[in-house]
C-alpha cells in the first residue's frame, strides 16, 4: 500500500523506516511544520536523515501530505485531549477522500470515537488503531477475533508508571528518585504527567471500552487516579503481605477505572519494568493474558504495520 | 481432635476500664489452646453499661472454644456474644496520607462502625514520624456480602480525610 505518515516522532519515523520491509511504499511524511511528498515513493533514509540533521522532513507544507496520493494515512501525531487535534482533522480528511486510516494516536478514538465511526461509515475507507492500545501487543485484533465474546479487560497499560513502581518496590527507593532515574533512562518524559497521573492508561482503557461496548466513552467517563508521589512505605507494606502495587486499568460492567491497586507480588498482572499486560475475560474461552512491550518506536510501528496488512484493498 | 477441626470464632466482651483488664480477659484464650487472631479494642466507645467493648477473633476447636467461653465467664468477664466466625470475607487495603494527623483511631472506629466489618490487622509505616505522610496496611474482615459496603465506607472516610486508598484488585489477580 501507499502510505502517508503524519508525525515524525519515534513511531512515525519507525513506520517510515520499516514500511519497505513489509512491502509498502511511503509517499508522504509530515512533521508539525514540514512535509516530504513524492507520489513515486520517498527514500526512507533520506527523509530520516533530514529529520535527524535539520529537524525537517522535506520542503512541502504539512497540508500537502494530506492531499498526497496514498491508500492509507498513518496518524502518529501526539495524543491530545478534548478536540484531539490535529489528529482528528487528519483522520477526517483521509476518510473524506475514501482512504484508510491507521492510528497510533489515541486522541481521536478516545475522545471523539462516535465522530470517527460516523465518518468511517460514510467513507470507503476503514479505520484501525491497534497501535493506540498497548503498543506492540495485539489487543484489539484479539478482541476482534473473539467476535464479541470479551466481557472485560484489565491490565497494566503504562510502561513508565510500571517501571517506577517496579523500581520503587525492588530497590526501596523514593518516588522522586526513581522518576528522575526513569527520565535519565528515557523511560519517562521530561513532563511525565500523562503517564504518572494515569491519563495515558485511562485513554487506552477508554478506547477498549469503546470497542468492547461499541459505545462512546471519553476520558471524562473514566475514574482516574495516578501513582505520583506514592510513598515507598506503601510498597513496603504491600510487600510484607506478599503483594505489590501496580497501576491497573479496568474495563468491566460498563465502567472505566484506572488507579494503583494491590496485586499478588508474583501474580500474572505484576509484570516488571516497562512491560505491559492485558487480561481479557471471555464467555467461552476463560481468561487470556497477553503481555509485551507497550511502547517504543519499532514496537509500536509493528502494530501499525500489522493493521496496514489487515486493511482491505482500496476501492 | 486434629488441627483441621480448628475454626475461627468471634467473641464480644465488655471490659471495665481498669489496667490489666484486657490482659486478664485474654489469658483464658491462650491457656485453653485458643489461637488469638485479632483484638479490636474500642477505647472511647462505651457500651450502655459504661464498659468498653472489645472484639476478639480467635481460632480454636469447638471443644476448646466452649471451655474458653466458660473460663471467661468464670473469670467474671462479661461475654456479650460468642460464636462461629461472623466474617467470611476478607480484603486488604493500603491507606496513604496524613494518617496520624487525621486521627487513625477515629478512622478505624468508623470502618468498624459500618456494621458487619472488623479491622483484623493493621500495620503502620510512618518513616517521617507523625508529621509527614504515612502508610497503613489494613486487613479488613467482613460478613458475607459486606465487602463492597466495607470498601465503600473506607473510600468515603478516606475521601473526607484526604487519604489515598490503594484497593485490592479482586478480579483476575490469581
Amino acid at each position: 500500500m501507499k502510505l502517508a505518515v503524519m508525525g515524525a516522532g519515534a513511531v512515525g519515523s519507525s513506520v517510515v523506516e520499516l514500511a519497505g520491509e513489509y512491502g509498502h511504499e511511503v509517499v508522504a511524511v509530515a512533521d508539525s511544520s514540514t512535509a516530504a511528498v513524492d507520489d513515486g515513493g520517498l527514500d526512507a533514509e533520506d527523509v530520516l536523515a533530514r529529520k535527524r540533521s535539520r529537524d525537517v522532513v522535506g520542503n512541502h507544507d504539512p497540508a500537502d501530505a494530506l492531499e498526497a496520493d496514498y491508500d492509507a494515512l498513518v496518524e502518529t501525531t501526539p495524543t491530545t485531549l478534548g478536540d484531539a487535534e490535529p489528529g482528528f482533522s487528519h483522520v477526517a480528511r483521509a476518510l473524506e477522500r475514501d482512504r484508510h486510516v491507521v492510528l497510533a494516536n489515541k486522541g481521536p478514538v478516545a475522545e471523539r470515537y462516535d465522530e470517527v465511526r460516523s465518518l468511517e461509515a460514510d467513507s470507503k475507507g476503514t479505520v484501525l488503531f491497534e497501535a493506540a492500545v498497548g503498543g506492540a501487543i495485539p489487543i484489539l485484533s484479539t478482541i476482534d477475533d473473539l467476535n464479541g465474546q470479551v466481557t472485560a479487560a484489565r491490565g497494566v497499560l503504562n510502561g513508565t508508571a510500571n517501571f517506577i513502581l517496579t523500581r520503587m518496590a525492588a530497590e526501596g527507593l523514593g518516588y522522586e528518585h526513581v522518576l528522575a532515574e526513569a527520565q535519565d533512562l528515557g523511560v519517562a518524559e521530561a513532563d511525565p504527567t500523562f503517564d504518572v497521573e494515569g491519563t495515558d492508561a485511562a485513554l487506552k482503557c477508554v478506547i477498549l471500552a469503546n470497542v468492547l461496548y461499541d459505545d462512546t466513552y471519553t476520558l471524562e467517563d473514566a475514574e482516574v487516579e495516578g501513582i505520583a508521589d506514592l510513598p515507598g512505605s506503601a510498597l513496603e507494606l504491600a510487600a510484607e503481605d506478599g503483594r505489590t502495587i501496580r497501576l491497573i486499568g479496568e474495563v468491566a460492567d460498563g465502567e472505566v477505572r484506572v488507579g494503583p491497586r494491590l496485586v499478588p507480588e508474583n501474580g500474572t498482572l505484576a509484570v516488571s519494568g516497562t512491560l505491559n499486560i492485558v487480561q481479557l475475560e471471555t464467555n467461552h474461552a476463560g481468561r487470556l493474558n497477553i503481555s509485551g512491550r507497550g511502547a517504543g518506536g519499532p514496537e509500536t510501528a509493528s502494530a501499525v504495520l500489522a493493521d496496514i496488512g489487515r486493511l482491505p484493498p482500496v476501492e | 481432635m486434629s488441627e483441621a477441626d480448628r475454626r475461627s470464632y468471634t467473641v464480644r466482651l465488655e471490659l471495665v476500664d481498669e489496667p490489666g483488664e484486657l490482659l486478664g480477659a485474654l489469658e483464658p484464650i491462650a491457656d485453653n489452646g485458643g489461637n488469638l487472631l485479632s483484638i479490636f479494642h474500642e477505647r472511647g466507645n462505651l457500651t450502655p453499661r459504661g464498659h468498653i467493648p472489645v472484639e476478639v477473633d480467635l481460632e480454636a476447636t469447638q471443644a476448646q472454644f466452649d471451655v474458653i467461653v466458660d473460663s471467661l465467664r468464670g473469670a467474671g468477664v462479661n461475654v456479650i456474644q460468642a460464636g462461629a466466625e461472623r466474617y467470611s470475607e476478607e480484603l486488604t487495603v493500603v491507606l496513604v496520607g496524613h494518617l496520624v494527623e487525621t486521627d487513625l483511631s477515629d478512622t478505624l472506629r468508623r470502618f468498624h462502625d459500618c456494621g458487619g466489618v472488623s479491622v483484623a490487622d493493621l500495620s503502620l509505616s510512618a518513616p517521617a514520624g507523625t508529621e509527614g505522610p504515612s502508610s497503613a496496611r489494613l486487613r479488613v474482615v467482613a460478613s458475607e456480602g459486606q465487602s463492597d459496603d466495607a470498601l465503600a465506607t473506607i473510600r468515603s472516610v478516606a475521601e473526607e480525610k484526604d487519604l489515598r486508598v490503594i484497593e485490592p484488585l479482586t478480579e483476575g489477580s490469581q
